[in-house]
C-alpha cells in the first residue's frame, strides 16, 4: 500500500476535487448525500495521506519525487512532479486531519443553510488544493495549487453571497493575495529563467539542489524576497495582511480551515519549502532575505497582537492572532529555525482550528451574535465548548509543559534568541507572547465569564456533531506536545532528517522559566484589567471596554486596525481609481481625439487637396470646353450663309491685300 | 485725248467697282450675275489694255486671251442663270437674304 | 481537383449562396450546417496536416495576375491550422448566440470565408484581398444590426481600419517595387538581410505596422474597438474579438517579424512600451466602465497587449535563449487560441444577460447568483479563464508569454503584471456586482441557462478545462512551427 500510493501521490489531491465535482453536479436539495461524500472524500484523503506518511518515517531525511511532462512547448518540455518528504508529509497529515474535523462540525453548523450542498462542495475543493500545494514538486504546480487555494478562499469567503460585506471580502481577499501572488509569479519567472527548471528536486539537477542552486548567483536575493511576497500575500503579512481580519464574513468552519489552519500556513509552508533559496550564500545563517523575513514577521507578529487587544468580534481576535502567528513563524523561518517554525505551524494548525471551532460553536449558541461585549457567563451554559476552548487558548498562550503551543513557541523564542544578526527580535518576540497571554484573557473573561449579557440569555450548548470534532481537537492540541518536547524531540528530528533519541535534561531550559513568567504575567494583568468587565465600575460605564476606558486614544487607534485600511483606502486604492479614472478619460478624449486629428490632418489634406481640383484643375478644364463652345458659336455666327456677305467679306480682304501691297511698295 | 494705259485702267477699275457694287447691295440673284458678268468684263478690259500697251504687242494673243474668257463667261452665266432658276424653282424666289442654306 | 484549403474557404462562399435559394427562416440552420461542412474540412486539414514537418503544407499553387506578382498561393503551417480550427470553433459558437436574420447570416458566413482565406493566404495580394473582405461584412453586420450608435461606431471601425489597410497596402506596394514579389516567403528570406534601405524601409515598417496596429489594435490605436464592440450585436462582437483581431496578430507574425527584424530591433523598446500601455492602460479603462461589453472589449485589448508583448520581446530582442523564444511565441499562440475562445465566451454570457434583462450596464443586476446560479457558474469559469487562473485555458498562454520575455525584456515584463492584477480588479468587480448581494428587484424573473444555452455554453467551457489541464494536443499543432520560427527571428 505505501509502496502503491508513491507512486499514485496524485491521488491525495484528485479525490476531494473528484468529490467537489460530484458534489456540485448534486442537485440542490440533496443535504445528506453531500455531506457523506465530502467527510468520505476527506477520510480517504487522510487514509492516503497515513499510507504515504508510514515510508518517511521508517528513513530520517526520507524523500519520493515523481516528476511528468505537463507538456511541450517549442522542443523544451515543462515538467511537473509530485514530492513527498518528512514536510510534505507532516503538513498531508494535519491538513486532512484538521480537515476532517471541520468537515465534521460542517454539517452540524451549516445545517439548515440553503446552499448547503455548496458549501461542502467549496470545501472539498478547498482541501484538495491544499493538498496538492504541500505534495508539489514543482514551484510552478505549487503556484497552481496555491491560486486554487486563493479561488477556494474566495469562494468560500463569499459564500454567503447575498450578504453585500461577504462579497466585498471576497474580493478583497482575493486582489490582495493577488498583489503577492504575482510578484510569487515574477519570482517564479526570474528563477525559471536563471535555473532552467522549477522542479524543487530532480536528482541534482531541480532548483533546490546544488545544480539549480548554483545557477542563482546574486539574483537568488531577490527571487527570494519576490517569492516572499507570495508568502506575505497568503499568510497575512504586514503590510498585505488585510484581507485576513475581514475574511471572518465566511462561514465560521472556513474561517477556521482557512484563515487557521491552513491556507495561511501556505505561506510558511512555501518559505519552509524554498528555503534553499532563502538561504543561499548564508553568511553565518543570515542572508538578506531572511533578514527581510525575520523583520517583516516581527512587525506582524507585534502589529496583530497589539490590535488583537481592542477587538470586540470573536472571530476577529481569534484573525488577528492567527496574523501574530504567522508573524511568529516568519520570524523563527528567517532566523533560521526552519523546523522550529513548521512544528509551531502544525501544533497553530490543531488548536486554532479548536479555537475557531470553539468560536463557531459560540456564536451558534448564541445564534449568531460575534461581538463578545454581548456574550458573558457561558462557562455554565457551553462547558464542552468552554472546556476545550480554554485548551486552546491556554495552547496559543504558550503555556509550557502541557500545551503543545508551548512547546513550539520555546523552540521559536530559543532559535531567535540565537540569532547573530540582532537580539531585538527575541525581545520584540517576548512582548509578543504577554500580549499573546492578555488578548486571549481579555476574550475568555469576555465570553465565559461575568454575567450572561444581552446575547448569551438563551445559549445552549452546540449538538454533539459539533462539538466531538471540538474534543478531538483539544486531544490532539495536547498530546501533539509528546513529539514536540526537547526531550524527544521527534518531530524537529523527522523535519531536519535526524533520528530523534530521549533525553529527559533537555527538558529543562533557562528560557522555559522566562516564557513562564511572561504567560503567567499576561494572564494576570489580563485577569486584573478584565475582571469587572461587563459591570459599572467606578466612573466607568458597564458597556465600556478597561482599556478604551483609561486610554480612550490608544484604544481608537487599536480598535481601528491602526488605520492602514483607512490609509490603503486614502492612497493605493484612490490612486488606483483615479489612474484607473484617467485612462478612461484619456481613452475617450485624448486618445481618441490625437488618433483622430492625425486622421483630421489626413482630412484637411484632403480638403485641400479637393479644393485644388475643384478650383485649379476642374474649373480649367471647364473653362476650357465653355471658351471653345463661345468660340464655336461666335464663329458660326460669321457663317450667315449670305453669299453676299461672304463675297463683301473676300472685296474687303481682296482690298487689305491691295492696301498691303501698296504700302509694302 | 490720246488713249493711255492708265485711262483704261480707270475705266476698268470703275467698272470692276460698279459690278462689285451690284454683286453686294443687289438682293435679287439676277442682278448680282449681272453684277459678276461686269466684273469679268472689267478684267477682260484689263487682259486687252495690258496687251495694248505692252512693250512687244503680238497681234493675235491678248485678244485671243480676252475671246477664251468671254466664253468661258457666256458658260459660267449659263450655269449661273440655269442655278438661279434651279433656286427659284425650289424657293420660289431670288432674294439672296432668303437663301442662307449655306449657314454653319 | 480542389484542394482541402481552397474547400474551406469556398464552403462558406456557397452557403451563403445556398442561403438566398431557401426560406428566410432557415437561414440560421442553412448556416450552421454549412458551418459544419465547414468544420469537418477543417478536421480533414487537421487530419492531413503533418504536426513533425516545418514549412507550409498542402499547398495550392495557381498563377493568378502573373503581371503583379499576384498567385493564388494557400497552404497551412502550424499557425494557420491553429487559426483555421479557431475559426471553425467561434463562427458557429458566433451563430449559436443569437437570432439572425437571413442577410446577417450571409455576411457571417462571408466573413468567415474571408478568415480562412486570411489565414491560408501566403501572397500579399490574395492575402489582402481576403483581410479586406473580412472588413465590409464586420461594417455592415454593425451598421444595420448594430446597437445604439451604431453608425457612428460602424463608421470609426471601418475609417481606423481601412485606413490602417491603406497604410498597409501602400507599405506593400513599396516592398514590391523595390524587391518585386508579394511572395511571404520570399520576402521573409529577403528580410533577414533587410528588405528595403534607408527612409523606404522605414516608411514601409510604419505602413505595415499601423495596418496591423489598429487591427489588433495596439495602444493607442484601439479607441475604435470599444465602440464598435460595444455597438455590435452579439455575435458579431463574438467575431470581432475572437477572430478579427487574430488576424492582426497574424500579420504581426507573418508579415512585420519576418521582414523588418532590423527595424524592430531598433525601435524595440518603443514598441515594447506601447504593448505594456495596452497591457495596463486597457484594464484600468476597463475598471471604470459601467457597460459589460465595453469592459470586456477593453479586457481584450489588454489581453492582445500579453501576444504584443511576447512578439516584441522576440523580435526586439533576439539575444534570447532558444527557449525563452519558444516559450514567448508558443504562449503568444496559445493566448490567441484562448483568448479567441474566452473572449468569444465572455460577449455571449454577457449577450444572455442582456437578452434577459434589454440592459447590460453593470449596475443593473445584482444578486444573480440566487437566480440563476449556472449562469453565474459558467460565467465565472469563463472570467476566471480570462484573469489567467491556473488550471483554465487563460494560465497557460500567460504563463509561457511571461516566461519567454521575462527572460528577454525582465523590466518591460515586471509592469506587464500590473496588468495581471487590475485584470483581476475588474472582474472581481464585475462579479461582486453581477452575482452578490440581494437579488435585484428587476432580475427576479431571470430564466437559469436554457437547455440551448446549455448547450452551446458548456462544451466551450470544457475545452477551457481541457486546455488548463492538459493543454498539449494543441500545442502539437504548432511546436514545430515555433521551432522554426524561433530560428528565425532569435
Amino acid at each position: 500500500m505505501s509502496r502503491w500510493i508513491l507512486d499514485h501521490l496524485w491521488l491525495i489531491p484528485a479525490v476531494p476535487f473528484a468529490v467537489s465535482l460530484v458534489i456540485l453536479s448534486l442537485p440542490n436539495g440533496r443535504h445528506k448525500s453531500a455531506a457523506v461524500l465530502a467527510v468520505a472524500g476527506q477520510v480517504a484523503a487522510l487514509v492516503l495521506s497515513f499510507f504515504a506518511f508510514l515510508p518517511t518515517l521508517q528513513t530520517p531525511g526520507f524523500r519520493a519525487v515523481q516528476n511528468f511532462t505537463w507538456f511541450t512547448f517549442g522542443d523544451h518540455a515543462l515538467r511537473l512532479g509530485w514530492l513527498l518528504d518528512p514536510l510534505a508529509a507532516v503538513m498531508l497529515m494535519m491538513i486532512t486531519l484538521v480537515g476532517l474535523c471541520i468537515f465534521v462540525f460542517s454539517t452540524g453548523y451549516m445545517a439548515g443553510d440553503k446552499n448547503f450542498v455548496r458549501f461542502f462542495a467549496y470545501l472539498s475543493f478547498f482541501s484538495g488544493a491544499m493538498l496538492g500545494l504541500v505534495i508539489s514538486n514543482s514551484l510552478l504546480l505549487l503556484f497552481i495549487f496555491w491560486e486554487l487555494v486563493g479561488l477556494a478562499s474566495y469562494l468560500l469567503i463569499g459564500f454567503w453571497i447575498e450578504r453585500p460585506s461577504a462579497a466585498t471580502a471576497a474580493k478583497k481577499a482575493f486582489v490582495t493575495t493577488r498583489i503577492g501572488d504575482l510578484g510569487f509569479f515574477l519570482g517564479l519567472l526570474w528563477l525559471y529563467g536563471r535555473s532552467g527548471t522549477l522542479l524543487f528536486y530532480d536528482g541534482g539537477d531541480g532548483c533546490l539542489e546544488t545544480g539549480g542552486l548554483n545557477m542563482l548567483g546574486a539574483s537568488a536575493t531577490f527571487i527570494a524576497l519576490l517569492i516572499f511576497c507570495g508568502a506575505m500575500g497568503k499568510s497575512g503579512q504586514f503590510p498585505l495582511h488585510v484581507w485576513l481580519p475581514d475574511a471572518m464574513e465566511g462561514p465560521t468552519p472556513v474561517s477556521a480551515l482557512i484563515h487557521a489552519a491552513t491556507m495561511v500556513a501556505a505561506g510558511v509552508f512555501l518559505v519552509a519549502r524554498a528555503y534553499p533559496i532563502f538561504s543561499l550564500g548564508a553568511i553565518n545563517g543570515v542572508t538578506a532575505s531572511l533578514m527581510v523575513v525575520v523583520w517583516i514577521g516581527v512587525i506582524t507578529a507585534l502589529m496583530a497582537a497589539l490590535i488583537a487587544i481592542a477587538q470586540a468580534d470573536i472571530k476577529r481576535i481569534l484573525a488577528y492572532s492567527t496574523i501574530s502567528q504567522l508573524g511568529l513563524m516568519m520570524v523563527s523561518l528567517g532566523v533560521g529555525g526552519v523546523a522550529a517554525g513548521m512544528m509551531h505551524l502544525l501544533a497553530h494548525g490543531f488548536f486554532k482550528a479548536l479555537l475557531f471551532l470553539g468560536a463557531g460553536s459560540v456564536i451558534h449558541g448564541c445564534h449568531g451574535e460575534q461581538d463578545i461585549r454581548k456574550m458573558g457567563g457561558l462557562r455554565w451554559l457551553m462547558p464542552i465548548t468552554f472546556s476545550t476552548y480554554a485548551i486552546g487558548m491556554m495552547a496559543l498562550s504558550g503555556v509550557p509543559l502541557f500545551f503543545s503551543g508551548g512547546w513550539t513557541k520555546e523552540e521559536i523564542l530559543h532559535v531567535t534568541a540565537h540569532w547573530p544578526a540582532s537580539r531585538l527580535p527575541y525581545y520584540f518576540l517576548l512582548i509578543g507572547v504577554l500580549l499573546t497571554a492578555l488578548y486571549m484573557t481579555r476574550q475568555i473573561i469576555y465570553v465565559f465569564f461575568g454575567d450572561r449579557r444581552v446575547a448569551s440569555q438563551h445559549a445552549h450548548e452546540s449538538p454533539r456533531v459539533m462539538t466531538m470534532p471540538l474534543i478531538a481537537l483539544a486531544i490532539c492540541a495536547i498530546l501533539f506536545s509528546i513529539v514536540l518536547t526537547p526531550a524527544w524531540p521527534w518531530l524537529h528530528d523527522y523535519l531536519t532528517g535526524t533520528a530523534a533519541d530521549v533525553e529527559l535534561v533537555r527538558l529543562i531550559q533557562s528560557t522555559l522559566f522566562l516564557s513562564l513568567v511572561l504567560v503567567g504575567a499576561g494572564f494576570a494583568l489580563g485577569i486584573w484589567m478584565y475582571r469587572k468587565v461587563g459591570v459599572q465600575d467606578r466612573q466607568r460605564p458597564a458597556d465600556t471596554d478597561p482599556l478604551e476606558f483609561a486610554q480612550p486614544q490608544l484604544f481608537r487607534f487599536l480598535e481601528n486596525k491602526m488605520w492602514i485600511d483607512e490609509l490603503y483606502a486614502r492612497t493605493i486604492i484612490a490612486f488606483s481609481w483615479m489612474s484607473a479614472r484617467l485612462s478612461d478619460w484619456m481613452d475617450r478624449h485624448f486618445w481618441d481625439r490625437l488618433v483622430r486629428g492625425f486622421g483630421g490632418i489626413g482630412q484637411l489634406l484632403g480638403v485641400f487637396t479637393a479644393s485644388i481640383d475643384e478650383r485649379g484643375i476642374n474649373a480649367g478644364v471647364d473653362e476650357t470646353t465653355v471658351g471653345t463652345r463661345g468660340l464655336g458659336r461666335l464663329i458660326s455666327a460669321a457663317h450667315s450663309g449670305q453669299i453676299q456677305t461672304y463675297l463683301s467679306v473676300i472685296a474687303i480682304g481682296v482690298l487689305a491685300l491691295l492696301l498691303f501691297y501698296a504700302w509694302l511698295a | 485725248m490720246t488713249p493711255t494705259l492708265q485711262l483704261f485702267l480707270i475705266i476698268s477699275a470703275a467698272l470692276f467697282s460698279i459690278g462689285l457694287l451690284a454683286a453686294l447691295s443687289r438682293r435679287h440673284a439676277i442682278f448680282i450675275l449681272i453684277g459678276i458678268e461686269m466684273m469679268l468684263a472689267a478684267a477682260n478690259l484689263n487682259f486687252i489694255a495690258f496687251w495694248r500697251f505692252s512693250p512687244q504687242s503680238q497681234p493675235p494673243t491678248g485678244v485671243m486671251i480676252a475671246i477664251f474668257s468671254i466664253a468661258i463667261a457666256a458658260a459660267e452665266a449659263a450655269v449661273g442663270l440655269a442655278l438661279v432658276i434651279a433656286v427659284y424653282r425650289h424657293y420660289r424666289t431670288t432674294n439672296v437674304d432668303h437663301l442662307n442654306q449655306l449657314k454653319g | 481537383m480542389v484542394g482541402l484549403i481552397s474547400a474551406l474557404i469556398m464552403v462558406p462562399l456557397a452557403g451563403a449562396l445556398a442561403l438566398f435559394t431557401a426560406p428566410a427562416r432557415n437561414a440560421r440552420p442553412i448556416a450552421l450546417l454549412f458551418n459544419a461542412l465547414a468544420a469537418l474540412d477543417a478536421l480533414a486539414l487537421w487530419q492531413h496536416f503533418d504536426i513533425r514537418t516545418a514549412g507550409l503544407q498542402l499547398v495550392e499553387r495557381h498563377t493568378w495576375i502573373p503581371a503583379v506578382g499576384a498567385e493564388y498561393l494557400v497552404g497551412i503551417d502550424g499557425l494557420s491550422l491553429l487559426l483555421v480550427l479557431l475559426t471553425s470553433l467561434i463562427i458557429p459558437f458566433a451563430f449559436l448566440a443569437q437570432r439572425m436574420e437571413r442577410g446577417f447570416c450571409a455576411l457571417m458566413l462571408i466573413m468567415q470565408s474571408a478568415l480562412y482565406g486570411t489565414f491560408t493566404a501566403q501572397n500579399f495580394v490574395l492575402w489582402f484581398l481576403f483581410y479586406e473582405m473580412s472588413l465590409i461584412p464586420a461594417f455592415l453586420l454593425i451598421k444595420i444590426w448594430g446597437g445604439e450608435n451604431r453608425d457612428r461606431a460602424a463608421t470609426k471601425f471601418f475609417l481606423y481600419t481601412f485606413l490602417g489597410s491603406v497604410a498597409m497596402l501602400l507599405g506593400f506596394l513599396g516592398i514590391y517595387l523595390a524587391r518585386g514579389s508579394f511572395d511571404f516567403a520570399t520576402l521573409a528570406g529577403l528580410g533577414k538581410n533587410g528588405l528595403l534601405s534607408g527612409k523606404l524601409a522605414w516608411l514601409a515598417f510604419a505602413g505595415i505596422f499601423l495596418g496591423l496596429a489598429v487591427k489588433v489594435p495596439l495602444f493607442p490605436f484601439h479607441t475604435w474597438l470599444p465602440d464598435a464592440y460595444e455597438s455590435a450585436p452579439t455575435g458579431v462582437a463574438m467575431v470581432l474579438t475572437g477572430l478579427l483581431s487574430k488576424m492582426g496578430v497574424y500579420g504581426f507574425v507573418r508579415l512585420l517579424l519576418p521582414l523588418f527584424p532590423n527595424e524592430i530591433r531598433i525601435i524595440g523598446p518603443w514598441l515594447l512600451a506601447l504593448a505594456i500601455c495596452s497591457i495596463v492602460f486597457a484594464p484600468l479603462a476597463a475598471w471604470v466602465q459601467s457597460d459589460l461589453k465595453r469592459m470586456v472589449a477593453y479586457l481584450s485589448v489588454n489581453h492582445l497587449g500579453y501576444c504584443m508583448l511576447g512578439l516584441f520581446a522576440v523580435a526586439a530582442l533576439p539575444s534570447g535563449a532558444a527557449i525563452d523564444t519558444q516559450a514567448a511565441l508558443s504562449g503568444v499562440f496559445m493566448q490567441i487560441f484562448n483568448h479567441g475562445i474566452t473572449a468569444a465566451a465572455l460577449f455571449y454570457l454577457v449577450g444572455l444577460l442582456e437578452q434577459r434583462r434589454g440592459l447590460r450596464g453593470i449596475g443593473d443586476f445584482g444578486g444573480l447568483m440566487q437566480r440563476t446560479p449556472l449562469l453565474c457558474g459558467w460565467m465565472s469559469v469563463a472570467m476566471f479563464s480570462s484573469l489567467g487562473l491556473p488550471g483554465l485555458n487563460g494560465f497557460i498562454g500567460e504563463f509561457l508569454i511571461f516566461k519567454g520575455s521575462f527572460a528577454i525584456a525582465a523590466s518591460f515584463t515586471a509592469l506587464a503584471v500590473i496588468g495581471l492584477l487590475v485584470t483581476a480588479i475588474v472582474f472581481m468587480r464585475a462579479m461582486q456586482a453581477l452575482f452578490s448581494g440581494p437579488l435585484a428587484e428587476n432580475c427576479s424573473a431571470f430564466p437559469d441557462l436554457l437547455p440551448r444555452e446549455k448547450v452551446t455554453i458548456i462544451p466551450v467551457t470544457l475545452l477551457m478545462f481541457a486546455i488548463g489541464v492538459a493543454p498539449q494536443f494543441v500545442f502539437n499543432i504548432f511546436n514545430t512551427t515555433v521551432v522554426q520560427m524561433a530560428r528565425l527571428f532569435g
